[in-house]
């Protein structure tokens, strides 16, 4: 058969992925895709070829598990899905407690048929374990195995039926055509194709399909060690090809699975063994297939030993042999989720890699409804290839974290823990002040930023008994009561903070202002020398991003956002650019410099001779005053709620505007404060939403409480849909609450850190009308309020200050209450230190 | 100069005196000159032979028992053996290319030796045509060349068709997925008359016996038409179906080395097209 | 009883082999490696003779460094100890290697007595040389039968079936002796789980024997020409039948 010479599409992989794409592009509308694979169908030689095929549901990534449970849907209706339950034993104390975490995300994430057992009751279900080597389990009934090979063939067999689909094995790409910064052609061994679009779905070898269009897929090969052992006895005669839970033996990483007649070992608890892409074998070298490298016995002695512990029934019978054992390969990111999207570096052309069995069929369904619509159902920031900073696509820390990253697979990975690898790549230029200062540094971006100062102990003694204390350990890990010292000393007097984390980037020329426009909610055609803080809406009028926006000139706007998302919303800016509008990154050109509190303004005064009065400085207003001899870029704005500036130098001038202003400020009592403050206790205490957490395309503006007055008349993003949402009654209301009562059963007082499900007081699930459970958006404290603060959603029944309700927490319940419905601050409500 | 050729009935023996014939004249032994079979004898009297004559080489067909042979007259003289090989040059040292991994590779070497044995791989060299050598005659045995020597005979357990005689093979391979899945493979080749064959994952799974494997390390065949059904074609594999006449591949995967190495292919699902053949079959009887 | 049995560590091809640049060597980059197919068949016979007779067994192996994962597996399957003549991992040829391993051999019976056994496999699965087994049986005056399908120990004596055309040839030699084994002897077991274990902490004595001059020297490796296949397809799936049967006509086995 030929090649069609054009295709709307051509999706490059016959793994899961790439079959699921292909289909739903088909299904969604569009014609003329093609479908290519170097190797021979169904089975083409990549990861999907040997994985395990199980499916655990429960994932603390919401994204995740959205992704997780549409692929179980779609299998089940394939008919490929066989429910057997799982269970994740645990050995340990943490890991009991891990598993109430796991609980409570199930709570959150509204995964039903979930439970904690007790070591017999997991012996009932896994008759062939010793029940002495746990403590207990966290069962999943949904649980289940899949045919992935024969999901793909079906998947390919609709997409072929419909007519819109040309299938084409044994094709192996050899180029990628790039005109423009714009894919235009894929060149194959058995010709050209002329391609509008292109998706690499290449699993291991996607940066090197990548790379043909001069794009970037930063992820590494790695390798899965699997044995299958048997013929066992107590399976003889199985029927099926699981009939028995999957155990997950969480605390040494690995799984033991039945596989008919035989027991199937995995683990990720071997060193981390990474490849490059160029090290895979073509198809026709391999002994087994491309992606099954030979077994490294050395490096599964240990496993071996924790599999006979569990199940020495089984694995210790010496009549059961072991029959198979692969080094298997899969995909690891730095950041351990996939890479989807299209593609920065090049237009039209389309990423969905490092995606597993278990959420393959959700993630081409989603990555087809972005293409297709521009917008998926199922929220994919945290998988977005865009979000990657340029030293993020390195291979050095690609390598580095996906090693770290590895044996964490199974691991006890706290909210705020801290990669260790690969670090001190971006620094202030005060690092060396706030390293003086003790500054304890966590990472965004790739910037070392202080999150408190060791040096701010004594405001402890100061602020005494204001300060809450943390004494569960799980608590206290990345955390310091400092940084609710160091907020109560910028409430007090004020805060100097490190913002050169932020994302900045400039669009200017004659089609600026359209283009900003386009992008955001707010009016942007204000007078130059005002800063719009604006929701960035997606076509469905949900929240792609917010930040804020200066207008210098005419023709020149700043955008500042954060570090996390900065370089997804450059890429979603760059993309609505109009003529004549041209984008500049000024990210590594600034340094920013918060400084807030009610001794703000007499701090900087004391540095400018500009008038800095509230009248001739007015709160949303940005221009240039000179400290000194520098010349700094003021903006009156503020996210954690106090009189203050951000003030933004060129980087290297940065040490020079931080001493001015620390020597400046110490008659005031100035302190130096973590991202602590700025990003959890300040804004929290202002009820300001957060992307990623209040924020994602899932929920829209009214539901989020940011509803303005006024719509603006130009034409942007979403404005249909904002439209309509403003005339329906919302599913469901941004709600702040309070707890209660932070006394556990056994007495010692906790802290929720957030993604915990919200109950009614008789313990029900709270679920809006579009399915949309409840569940801590944010969780964090309230100093000047004393109070331990919680974001949510509600359903408007539930949104109603003074209902009380409760949050789950490591396994047990705690009263909270509705403090604020909507977004009146739960400090200051009325808004005067911002304005003062 | 002369050269001692080892004798078997049959053709590999004449191919190996085709390239004996390029070391100088050839006197024989005849492989059963020693009845019953005493391996030892047979070698001591090679040896004796190779003296007496001062030949420059011997020779054997590269069957298991003229390696067998050589390589017990090797052992006894201390000479160095080169096995299998397919193409020979005298002179000093004696070039040979001979076959490795079952002949799915080739091997170049030297044969540093005062005398070169060596034993011709089957089916790799034209058979020699000329007037059969001179047998030379040979002295009796001492006792202790006779320890090892036949002393009985067990006749083929299974009375089914013989894989090495068999005109046809239906052959199974992992692809067949069970023990019991060889049910449509066993109806077919009983319908056709045929041996069953398989890969060597089936008998390392335990579903054949190694009586019924085709290869490098089982039985080496030679069929008018072979049928492999959902075997992938290892190397392993392929070493035992050189002297297939015409290979007929089923196979889910078309890229699986044995539909690119066969004459017919047919892709698909054996589990369909086996049944499907033999119903064909049936309908024309 | 004592038994010694001798493997060796061969690379598990796939569909296509490559040859490394020099062409004196498979490339294995890609490749996982395995004992030789028949000597398999000798370990599983050794571990159950020592498992029905008790004694002392003994795995031996001439190779690489890496070829003691060989000698594990093998332990891991019930062999007592192995011992480990050790390379750069240069090609030996037969000869050489069966000295070395008569060296070790005889070294080890001077200390612990003579084996009653020797296993080697019929030819190993990458060079095939058909003699390492007969050199050293040789060399200890023993007798040597080849080929086995089948061993039987009968008083002091050991029955063998060699597998000829038409049948099984038997030969009965005294003990003690060295066999040859192919493939089908038996059908190896799986190591377990606790075999691998065991083997783990089993004893490997590591000698280094000095390579001679080879007399069979490897020049280069080719990888033979293609068979001259050109695949015809008959069609896919069940609709392929008719035409698969008259193939069967045409060849005249219908």
């Amino acid at each position: 058969m030929t090649l069609p010479a054009h295709a709307r599409c051509v999706v490059i992989g016959c793994g899961i992925v790439g079959n699921s794409v292909a289909y739903h592009l088909t299904r969604l509308g569009w014609g003329d895709v093609v479908l290519l694979d170097k190797g021979p169908l169904p089975n083409p030689g990549g990861s999907t070829g040997h994985a395990s095929n199980f499916i655990y549901l429960v994932d603390h990534s919401k994204e995740m598990t959205a992704l997780t449970m549409d692929s179980v849907r779609q299998y089940q209706e394939l008919g490929v899905f066989i429910q057997s339950g799982g269970i994740e034993v645990a050995r340990t104390k943490e890991r009991m407690q891990e598993l109430t975490r796991r609980m409570a995300s199930a709570g959150s994430w509204g995964i039903e048929g979930v439970s904690l057992l007790n070591p017999t009751q997991v012996k009932e279900l896994v008759p062939y374990i010793d029940e002495s080597m746990i403590l207990g389990g966290f069962s999943t009934a949904g649980v289940g195995v899949v045919d992935s090979l024969r999901a793909g063939t079906l998947m390919r067999e609709k997409g072929q039926a419909a007519g819109a689909l040309h299938v084409a094995p044994k094709t192996e790409v050899t180029g990628i055509d790039v005109e423009h910064e714009r894919v235009r052609r894929v060149r194959t061994t058995d010709g050209d194709i002329e391609a509008e679009t292109v998706v690499i779905t290449c699993g291991v070898w996607s940066p090197r399909v990548a790379r043909m269009a001069g794009a970037r897929i930063p992820l590494t090969p790695a390798v899965h060690q699997m044995i299958d052992i048997g013929p066992v006895p107590r399976f003889r005669g199985a029927k099926s090809d699981i009939e028995h839970p999957i155990v997950r033996d969480m605390d040494t990483n690995m799984y033991e699975r039945q596989a008919g007649g035989d027991l199937e070992i995995g683990s990720y608890a071997h060193r981390p063994i990474l490849y490059d892409p160029e090290d895979l074998p073509p198809v026709e070298q391999a002994a087994l297939s491309p992606t099954e490298f030979p077994f490294t016995q050395a490096d599964f002695e240990e496993q071996m030993q924790h599999a006979l512990e569990l199940m020495p029934e089984i694995v210790g019978d010496e009549s059961v042999g072991v029959k198979y054992a692969i080094n298997g390969i899969l995909s690891l990111t730095p950041d351990g989720m996939p890479v989807l999207g299209e593609s920065p570096d090049v237009k039209g052309l389309w990423s969905a890699a490092a995606v597993w069995v278990k959420e393959g069929p959700g993630t081409g369904k989603a990555l087809a409804e972005w293409m297709v619509h521009g917008e998926s159902e199922i929220d994919l920031h945290s998988s977005d290839i865009a979000r990657f900073h340029e030293h993020q696509k390195t291979r050095a820390h690609v390598r580095a974290r996906a090693a770290e990253g590895f044996n964490k697979t199974y691991g006890i990975v706290h909210p705020s823990e801290q990669w260790a690898s690969n670090r001190n790549i971006r620094l202030a230029p005060f690092h060396a002040r706030e390293r003086e200062l003790g500054a304890v540094f966590f990472e965004a971006a790739g910037w070392e930023r202080p999150q408190w100062y060791e040096s701010n102990a004594p405001l402890l003694e100061e602020f005494g008994d204001r300060i809450t204390r943390r004494t569960s350990e799980w608590e206290s890990r990345w955390w310091s009561p400092l940084i609710n010292a160091e907020h109560l000393a910028m409430r007090e007097r004020a805060g100097l903070f490190d913002l050169s984390a932020f994302t900045v980037f400039d669009i200017v020329g004659p089609g600026a202002l359209a283009s900003v426009q386009c992008a955001a909610l707010r009016q942007m055609d204000v007078p130059a020398g005002r800063v719009v803080y604006t929701p960035v809406l997606s076509p469905n009028g949900g929240f792609k991003s917010d930040l804020t926006i200066m207008r210098l000139g005419d023709e020149h706007f700043r955008v500042v956002t954060g570090g996390a998302a900065g370089m997804a919303d450059k890429k979603w800016f760059r993309d609505q650019m109009v003529g004549g509008a041209e984008l500049a990154d000024m990210t590594s050109s600034m340094t920013t410099i918060g400084l807030w509190g009610p001794r703000a303004r007499d701090i900087l005064a004391d540095t400018t001779s500009d008038d800095v009065s509230n009248e001739g400085f007015k709160f949303g207003s940005c221009r240039t005053i000179e400290v000194g001899t520098q010349r700094v870029l003021a903006s009156r704005i503020s996210y954690v709620g106090d009189l203050g500036w951000e003030l933004y130098v060129p980087i290297e001038q940065g040490l020079k505007l931080w001493d001015t202003l620390w020597e400046a400020g110490r008659p005031h009592g100035l302190a130096a404060c973590g991202i602590g403050v700025y990003g959890t206790t300040g804004r929290l205490e202002k009820c300001y939403r957060a992307h990623g957490n209040e924020l994602e395309t899932e929920y829209n503006v009214v539901e989020a409480g940011m509803t303005a007055p006024r719509v603006k008349e130009e034409d942007f993003i979403g404005k249909a849909a904002h439209l309509r949402h403003r005339e329906e009654e919302p599913a469901a209301i941004m709600c702040t609450l309070t707890v209660d009562d932070h006394r556990s059963k056994s007495g010692e007082k906790r802290y929720m850190l957030g993604r915990e499900p919200i109950l009614t007081r008789d313990r029900k699930r709270i679920v809006d009308r579009l399915g949309r459970g409840s569940y801590v958006t944010s969780a964090g404290a309230g100093p000047s309020v004393g109070k331990h603060i919680l974001m949510a959603y509600l359903t408007p029944e539930h949104a109603v200050v003074g209902n009380r309700l409760l949050v789950e927490y490591m396994g047990e319940r705690y009263p909270v209450t509705v403090a604020v419905a909507g977004a009146t601050p739960l400090f200051d409500p009325e808004n005067t230190r911002i304005r003062a | 100069m002369n050269v001692l050729v080892l004798m078997e009935s049959g053709d590999p023996s004449r191919q190996a005196l085709t390239l004996a014939r390029k070391f100088g004249d050839p006197r024989s032994v005849r492989m059963d000159a020693i009845q019953p079979f005493a391996p030892d004898a047979l070698a001591a009297a090679l040896a004796l032979a190779a003296d007496q004559l001062n030949v420059s080489a011997v020779f054997a067909a590269g069957t298991d028992r003229g390696n067998e042979v050589m390589a017990r007259l090797a052992a006894r003289t201390g000479l160095p053996f080169a096995a299998n090989c397919i193409a020979v040059t005298p002179g000093d040292p004696v070039e040979v290319t001979r076959l490795r991994w079952g002949g799915s590779l080739l091997e170049e070497g030297r044969l540093h030796s005062p005398r070169a044995l060596i034993t011709v791989a089957p089916h790799t060299v034209p058979a020699d045509t000329g007037p059969a050598p001179a047998e030379l005659d040979l002295k009796p045995s001492a006792g202790s060349d006779l320890v090892v020597r036949v002393s009985d005979h067990v006749a083929p357990a299974n009375g089914g068709v013989s894989l090495t005689t068999a005109k046809v093979i239906v052959s199974g391979g992992r692809g067949v997925g069970s023990k019991e899945g060889f049910a449509i493979i066993e109806e077919l080749a009983g319908l056709l008359g045929a041996a069953v064959g398989c890969s060597r994952a089936v008998t390392s799974a335990g579903w054949r016996p190694h009586t019924d494997q085709v290869g490098q390390t089982g039985t080496k065949v030679a069929p008018e038409v072979y049928i492999a059904c959902g075997i992938s074609g290892a190397t392993q594999h392929m070493a035992g179906l050189k002297g297939a006449k015409r290979i007929v591949a089923i196979n889910s995967d078309p890229q699986a080395p044995l539909m690119l190495n066969a004459d017919y292919t047919v892709t698909g699902d054996l589990k369909e097209i086996v049944p499907a053949i033999t119903a064909e079959i049936r309908k024309r009887k | 009883m004592r038994i010694a049995v001798c493997i060796k560590r061969v690379p598990i091809t796939g569909g296509r082999i490559l040859l490394t640049d020099d062409a004196r060597a498979i490339n294995t980059q890609h490749l996982g490696f395995t004992m030789s197919p028949h000597e398999e068949c000798g370990v599983e016979e050794a571990a159950r003779l020592i498992e029905a007779n008790r004694g002392d067994s003994v795995v031996l192996t001439l190779g690489p460094p890496e070829a003691v994962e060989q000698l594990r597996d093998a332990m891991a399957l019930g062999v007592d100890r192995a011992i480990h003549l050790q390379t750069d991992g240069q090609e030996w040829d037969a000869e050489a290697t069966a000295s070395a391993l008569l060296e070790a051999i005889s070294a080890d019976e001077a200390a612990n007595g003579p084996f009653d056994l020797i296993f080697f496999g019929n030819e190993s699965a990458d060079s095939g040389g058909f003699q390492v087994g007969i050199r050293v049986a040789y060399s200890l005056g023993r007798p040597c039968v080849t080929g086995l399908k089948k061993v039987t120990l009968e008083g002091s004596s050991v029955r063998c079936e060699q597998e000829v055309e038409g049948g099984r040839d038997v030969y009965v030699v005294p003990l003690p002796a060295v066999l040859t084994v192919k493939e089908g002897l038996n059908l190896p077991r799986y190591p377990s789980v606790p075999g691998k274990m065991r083997a783990r902490s089993k004893p490997v004595a590591v000698t280094t024997p000095t390579r001679p001059a080879p007399r069979l020297e490897l020049v280069r490796l080719a990888v033979p020409a293609g068979q001259g296949r050109r695949a015809e397809s008959l069609g896919i799936g069940a609709t392929a039948a008719p035409a698969v049967v008259e193939v069967l006509r045409q060849a005249g086995v219908l």
